[in-house]
């Protein structure tokens, strides 16, 4: 059994249809990406699957539907999203935060291991852990956004866009801190991604979105075997 | 000398009752980042109820108890039943809601209990103590040390509990919140009614002083977000010393520049305001928020 599908996922803004029948399916422990040009439903599908967002369609998560719940209670189950924007808590210290994304557990001493952890992962955090979120750069402000969902120890991570923004040397670090973590966690992942060439080191699958549908879908070395994909997305 | 220090420890007293509503504030502020101008107005209604309850007989300690009880309850129930309504939108319509709530509470107490001045009595004995040669209340002192008690419990709870830090995070960004499994209604819920219960203890602090009335908060709301100004919003601390330091000043510019004199006193925390909004914006103790651009 999968751990996340997505089968004919459909949703609304308004009266436009942003989602007109996605389907996913993440293995457990498995990374799967979602690619597709601004406005093709990547980050809508994420949405749909934490909860931000009103869907049709199906949506299973470990053999029970979590479509309709809100999203607190999705991030109980186990899924953290990282939204676009990174969603840090600005006026929060990065201690603070991460404290925060542990709001669930109540193993302290784990939290702490789990805090230097994540230090370790993003040895940037460590000099700025008294700082305001909101005083860190985008880059800093990514990694602890990623370090606020691994906190919640969760079975699944929705990444949005991690590389938004950011110098293109400060996204590859953020990536291979996050490859490092998959590794090492086995978290499995759905990563949304413009940068197709970052998102390629990171996961095993991928599925591109063309007008709120599934165009072509694949593992990587077939996606990057593909013509369109090639002229599309990986500049070449 | 004697003067000099009745005036200040009367001015301490008469800012705790500031600080007590300006506490309440900062709490609303801080878990839902809104400034709640019906704060006031909900102390007035817990204070009615305290004096109801004695009214039938309950003593007065636990009339203040049970109103303090009900006060949580009802702040919780505003927040899930009307503030909620408003808190995907402009947090400017919010506000004005708040204000409509202070009008329509002040309404329903006058409705209700009438306009004329009811005796509220005092927790705090009115005899006097000698405090370094001047003669002290010992109501003065039990108000000042209330005040600290519930200061120090509101600064512990959002530097050191679980509670407080989500309810920060909640005022933050409540999606986000979402996210790491915070129960956003939930907490906001929490939050209003804890500010209900700190105006609940300033409304039976400042009844028997200046007598029940649905008026009677009025001043001290002023003078509240004056001290919220003063002391900055991220502060409780910052917001009761402020309060304090309003509460003095103005007892001793009455008192000592006979320019002012009791008529122009309410101008001096306005005069302070202007002064430290201009050369700190985020109050004294506030922190200020950074945003990197």
């Amino acid at each position: 059994m999968p751990l996340l599908e997505l089968e004919d996922v459909t949703a609304f803004y308004g009266p436009v249809q942003v989602l007109d029948g996605v389907s996913l399916t993440v293995p457990e422990g498995g990374a799967v990406g979602i690619l597709g040009a601004n406005g093709a439903g990547k980050t809508t599908t994420l949405r749909s699957i934490s909860g931000t967002v009103r869907a049709g369609g199906r949506i299973t998560f470990d053999g029970s539907s979590i479509r309709g719940l809100r999203p607190e209670r999705v991030a109980a189950l186990g899924i953290a999203h990282v939204p676009e924007g990174r969603g840090t808590l600005g006026d929060l210290t990065v201690r603070e935060n991460l404290r925060v994304g542990a709001y669930m557990r109540h193993d302290h001493k784990a939290i702490a291991r789990d805090i230097d952890y994540c230090l370790d992962l993003f040895p940037q955090l460590q000099d700025r852990i008294r700082s305001n979120a909101s005083a860190l750069s985008g880059g800093e402000q990514q990694m602890l956004a990623v370090g606020r969902a691994i906190m919640a120890k969760p079975r699944l991570m929705l990444l949005d866009e991690a590389s938004l923004g950011l110098a293109p040397g400060t996204a590859k670090t953020v990536y291979q801190a996050i490859r490092r973590l998959r590794r090492e966690s086995g978290i499995a992942m759905v990563v949304v991604e413009q940068n197709a060439n970052l998102a390629f080191t990171l996961v095993d699958s991928a599925t591109v979105l063309e007008t709120g549908r599934n165009a072509l879908s694949g593992t990587t070395a077939e996606l990057k075997g593909m013509d369109e994909i090639r002229r599309a997305y990986l500049g070449g | 000398m004697g003067t000099f220090i009745q005036l200040v420890i009367d001015g301490l007293s008469t800012g705790s009752i500031y600080a007590a509503l300006a506490l309440a504030i900062v709490l609303v502020n801080q878990a839902t980042g809104l400034v709640n101008f019906a704060q006031g107005g909900m102390a007035v209604l817990s204070a009615y109820i305290a004096w109801w309850f004695t009214g039938l007989g309950v003593p007065l300690i636990l009339a203040i108890l049970l109103s303090v009880a009900a006060s949580f309850v009802f702040g919780a129930l505003i927040e899930r039943y009307l503030m909620r309504r408003f808190e995907r939108g402009d947090p400017d319509t919010a506000v004005v809601v708040t204000i409509g709530l202070l009008t329509l509470i002040t309404g329903l107490c006058g409705w209700l209990w009438t306009y004329n001045n009811q005796q509220f009595a005092s927790l705090f004995s009115l005899d006097t103590v000698s405090v370094l040669g001047a003669s002290v209340s010992i109501r003065s002192i039990g108000t000042i040390v209330v005040i600290v008690v519930m200061m120090g419990l509101l600064q512990a709870l959002f530097i050191g509990t679980k509670l407080g830090l989500a309810l920060r995070a909640v005022a933050v960004n409540p999606q986000s919140a979402a996210f790491s499994g915070l129960p956003v209604g939930r907490l906001l819920m929490v939050g209003w009614g804890l500010s209900a219960v700190l105006g609940a203890v300033a409304g039976a602090l400042v009844a028997p002083q200046l007598s029940l009335t649905p008026g009677m908060m009025d001043n001290a709301l002023v003078y509240a977000l004056a001290a919220v100004i003063l002391g900055g919003m991220s502060s409780p601390i910052g917001v009761v010393v402020a309060a304090w330091l309003i509460g003095v000043l103005e007892n001793l510019a009455a008192v000592y520049v006979p320019f002012i004199g009791y008529d122009l006193k309410v101008a001096v925390p306005f005069i302070l305001i202007f002064v430290v909004l201009i050369v700190r914006p985020q109050g004294l103790f506030g922190r200020k928020s950074v945003v990197r651009v």
